[in-house]
């Protein structure tokens, strides 16, 4: 059940995703690392990406959808090119965390969890990202950004634009 | 496990070590509220109503997961506990519609009743209600998505109890949802379904009005029918349904069935045929005035007196002047065994032949012989909860028997029972099976001969050879087995089977067929070679010496169209069965046979009938019916139908146009004289104790010979087996029968009996030529034809 043919994954994310299944004491504990590996992939959970996670457990889509839709980290449309989280937890907001995220919104002309229509950017609200020290901060894709200014946050969108910033994945 | 006594309000209560507190409160008559927690199902704890303040635990606990322990000391109603269901009532209440006016659960509703209770109306919540539109999930399944308060029933009875799993929970918090199994972007209408089994028992274990049955919503209020628990007319387990009726212009309408206060013999369940295919009784093809051929070929409705005055005259002229075996019989699976065993003395004694069959579903007189002379050999539909093991060999109980499977998934899952399972198919029961035998095609009956220990047919029985061998250990290693058989196996086979199982201590039979009343239509000798209880045609017993009927036996099913085909058969009689679609018989073999068709419907047989006479079914009439298993229940008259008349009347009526000694048909006029009530005083009115002792202890008069326990009085008296318990008949409870067979003389080789059995190969959604006339057994076929082919047999789940 583990090895699925015609698997819609990079070979080292499947091969990766045959040892999961095995690591665990139940096949379902594989189910959140999977789904964050797959969207780290893939974008996004695609029906395609709920189907072939629910054979390689073993379980239902139903079983997975359940799972999925709890978490507002996993997301089932695609973001941006670069996904821009903004803290507005309490260390940011008082240091001007929703100043950031407002600045953000007017910048890219989205709101929360919008996509810019040429799909570089897409936005959202985001809890603490433990960067308090060096609050207001946001995290775009695996990249911190802190001590942020509405100023700082354009030079760092015109870099991501330029196709200068990080795209760690 | 030892008994623990604690106290609960001051009130000393001794319970079994490890019981959940909510259960022994309720054993002790104290009742604790809960959501959430619903018997045999997993343990939840979401609803917070059931907190009890125990002394030397810090803060209230749940009672629904509490189990007893010694000298615990409980308080289930202190105002602090009264103030803490209030307050969660208030947070359920928060974005819980006020639309009790017209909700279908309003007046039945838990969450009401509790709000009652605990005064919870007003609501501090000031902000508008998340209001979603409802949603149909399948015809007979509606979603309120407001109303629900999340306590998870829905989707542990689904996927624990039904092992379907099309319910889940999705999102979080406040935007919690119970979620279908077919979400909206999948769908081809873009709405949310749920690809199930329809069993609608999510609606049966919503706690408030969230789910909905598609053919009861906005119908009605519950107060406002009458509720009569009866026995379904559907499939061979006899589950007792309980129909809503209310009144109409012409007679009494079945709104609703469910199984309100899980009183019967299946618990808990209820099917989605029981539940919802009861329509048939009021869909607009149904035949409501005796017709009669014209000479021209057209059928015109006649007066009851007309039809009947010529059935009677027909009848008694062919007798007289062809000769009674020139007539035959068929009778049905859904008939009464009064009516069964009045038509079969009918045409013993009345039309004088041995000529009477039905459409057999599974070979119970083989079962019989092969369990003759044996004592308590044959199961009960409760063992199937109980038994510690169990074979099943055939038959697929979730689609044919879905209470049996329910049984066995709850046995399996509560009692840890070991379920083995050998079958041709991959049956959808294998999931909870200890063993699954994939038998070969046609591999039954070298199955059987193989568990008797004949090693050089196991080829035949199986594929996989070790697989076969470990089988075999397994099973006879058992004790107390509970044997299930599946109507593929007959005659000699099921025989061997039973045969072998005989050897295995403690060893329990059942063997399955598919209508309300296919054991009882055999019990009660609708067979061409048996009379009623399995005696042989010919043999002596007491039954023969009182019918003097003719001893050799009669036509079979296929012999009568034959003679028919051949212009011997002079007159056929069908009662509530429609061979001439189930056999493939041709029109024109009937053509100078005198037909006569009871149904409800212009059936295929109807079609070609001379005289067709409007049928009450089985939820219009009083009588008693016997599930597969030998579990006679009582059948109670809930709706109406001006027009027609029950199978009884008819049979009555018609001896009576022959000039036949009625006293002797039905023994009626016996007995204590009439006492209409008048020299009770005190004891009468409607809960008449008098009556209700008269009629337990077989007393109370038979004034006319409608009456059907005159029928009954006689079939005790006279079926070896059929020792009903009046008492028990009668407050609807079910009792378990042996099968008839006492001593069965086996003189020389028996003749081979041909093999008639032809299995109705129902789905979960047809239910033989009644199913066609249910729109709600339509629907769900249509349903079921929009998704790609089902997935519910190969669905895994739990892989751990």
């Amino acid at each position: 059940m583990s090895t699925v043919a015609n698997t819609i994954f990079s070979p080292e994310l499947a091969a990766r995703f045959d040892h999961l299944v095995t690591i665990y004491p139940l096949r379902r504990s594989a189910l959140i690392p999977m789904l964050l590996y797959a969207q780290d992939e893939v974008g996004y959970i695609s029906e395609a990406v709920v189907s072939e996670i629910a054979q390689r457990i073993g379980i239902l889509e139903l079983d997975v959808r359940n799972v999925l839709s709890y978490y507002s980290m996993l997301r089932t449309k695609p973001a941006g090119k670069y996904n821009v989280q903004v803290c507005t937890n309490i260390s940011c907001m008082l240091r001007g965390g929703y100043e950031i995220l407002d600045h953000c919104k007017h910048k890219l002309g989205i709101g929360h969890k919008g996509v810019t229509p040429d799909g570089v950017f897409s936005l959202e609200e985001v809890e603490c990202i433990g960067a308090c020290c060096w609050a207001p901060a946001m995290q775009v894709n695996y990249d911190f950004h802190d001590d942020l200014t509405p100023g700082k946050v354009d030079v760092l969108f015109q870099m991501y634009r330029d196709g200068q910033g990080k795209d760690v994945k | 496990m030892a008994d623990v006594t604690f106290i609960v309000d001051g009130k000393q209560i001794t319970a079994p070590a490890g019981t959940l507190l909510i259960e022994a409160c309720k054993t002790a008559g104290i009742e604790i509220p809960a959501f959430c927690y619903y018997p045999g199902l997993s343990l939840q704890a979401a609803c917070r109503m059931c907190v009890v303040r125990i002394e030397k635990m810090p803060k209230l606990q749940t009672a629904c997961t509490t189990p007893v322990a010694e000298g615990m000391v409980v308080a289930t109603e202190t105002p602090e506990i009264a103030q803490a269901r209030k307050a969660t009532l208030q947070l359920l209440l928060g974005n819980h519609p006020l639309d009790c006016p017209v909700c279908d659960a309003g007046g039945e509703c838990e969450l009401q009743d509790m709000t009652f209770k605990y005064g919870a109306a007003d609501s501090f919540y000031a902000e508008p209600k998340n209001h979603r539109e409802e949603q149909k999930w399948s015809p007979v399944v509606y979603f309120d998505r407001p109303r629900c308060i999340l306590c998870y029933r829905c989707v542990r009875m689904c996927g624990e109890g039904m092992d379907v799993f099309a319910l889940g929970i999705q999102n979080r918090g406040s935007s919690a949802v119970i979620a279908p199994n077919v979400p909206a972007q999948l769908s081809p209408d873009d709405l949310a379904h749920v690809d199930c089994e329809q069993c609608g028992m999510c609606i049966d274990a919503c706690p408030v009005g969230a789910l909905t049955s598609g053919t009861y919503r906005y119908k009605t209020r519950p107060w406002e029918m009458n509720h009569v628990a009866t026995v379904c007319t559907h499939c061979g387990d006899g589950c007792k349904t309980t129909l809503g009726v209310r009144s109409t212009s012409d007679g009494s309408e079945i709104v609703r069935g469910d199984n309100r206060d899980k009183s019967g013999i299946n618990g808990d369940f209820l099917c989605n045929k029981g539940r919802y295919a009861f329509d048939f009784a009021n869909h607009e093809d149904r035949i409501t005035q005796p017709l009669v051929r014209q000479l021209n070929g057209e059928l015109k409705p006649v007066s009851w007196e007309v039809a009947l005055d010529l059935v009677g005259k027909k009848f008694r002229e062919l007798r007289d002047t062809r000769g009674g075996n020139s007539i035959g019989v068929l009778g049905g699976n859904r008939l009464t065994n009064e009516e069964a065993y009045l038509l079969q003395k009918f045409t013993r004694t009345v039309l004088g032949t041995n000529n009477i069959d039905h459409h057999r579903t599974a070979d119970y007189v083989a079962f019989a012989q092969a369990l003759a002379g044996q004592k308590d050999r044959t199961a009960s539909l409760r063992d199937t909860l109980t038994a510690k093991a169990i074979l099943l060999v055939g038959g697929d109980p979730t689609v044919q028997a879905p209470a049996t499977a329910w049984n066995l998934r709850t046995n399996v899952r509560l009692n840890r029972a070991k379920l083995y399972i050998a079958n041709s198919a991959e049956i959808k029961l294998r999931r909870q099976a200890k063993a699954f035998l994939h038998l070969a095609p046609f591999g039954y009956g070298a199955l059987a001969g193989y568990l008797g220990g004949d090693d050089t047919i196991a080829t035949s029985a199986a594929p996989d050879a070790t697989a076969l061998a470990s089988f075999r250990e397994a099973v006879k290693a058992e004790e107390d087995l509970l044997i299930l058989i599946g109507s593929e196996l007959r005659g000699a086979e099921l025989k061997k089977l039973i045969a072998f199982g005989l050897t295995i201590p403690g060893a329990k039979f059942a063997l399955i067929s598919d209508y309300a009343n296919s054991r009882g239509a055999a019990d009660m000798g609708l067979l061409p070679d048996m009379l009623p209880g399995y005696q042989a045609v010919g043999r002596a017993s007491d039954l023969a010496t009182e019918y003097a009927a003719p001893s050799a036996p009669g036509l079979d099913l296929l012999q009568m169209f034959d003679a028919a085909g051949k212009g011997e058969l002079s007159a056929l009689y069908v009662v509530n069965s429609n061979p001439v679609a189930k056999y493939g018989v041709d029109a024109a073999a009937l053509k100078d046979t005198f037909v006569v068709v009871q149904d409800m419907f212009l059936t295929e047989t109807a079609a070609l009938a001379d005289v067709i006479l409007p049928a009450a079914n089985l939820y219009e009439k009083a009588g008693s019916v016997t599930n597969s298993y030998g579990d006679l229940q009582q059948v109670k008259k809930a709706g109406d139908r001006a027009g027609v008349r029950t199978d009884f009347e008819m049979i009555v009526r018609i001896a009576d146009k022959m000039g036949a000694n009625m006293r002797a048909l039905v023994p009626f006029g016996k007995g204590l004289r009439a006492d209409m009530g008048q020299t009770r005083g005190a004891q009468s009115g409607e809960a008449d104790r008098h009556a209700v002792w008269l009629t337990a202890q077989n007393l109370e008069p038979r004034l006319s010979p409608f009456e059907q326990l005159a029928i009954l009085d006689e079939v005790q008296r006279l079926v070896p087996g059929y020792n009903i318990l009046r008492l028990q008949l009668l407050s609807g409870n079910d009792q378990h029968l042996e099968p008839a067979v006492a001593e069965l003389v086996q003189i020389g080789v028996q003749t081979a009996r041909r093999d008639l059995v032809q299995p109705a190969a129902d789905s979960l959604f047809t239910s033989g030529t009644l199913g066609r006339y249910s729109t709600m057994l339509s629907d769900l076929q249509h349903n079921e034809s929009l998704r790609p082919s089902s997935l519910l047999t190969q669905i895994q789940t739990a892989a751990d």
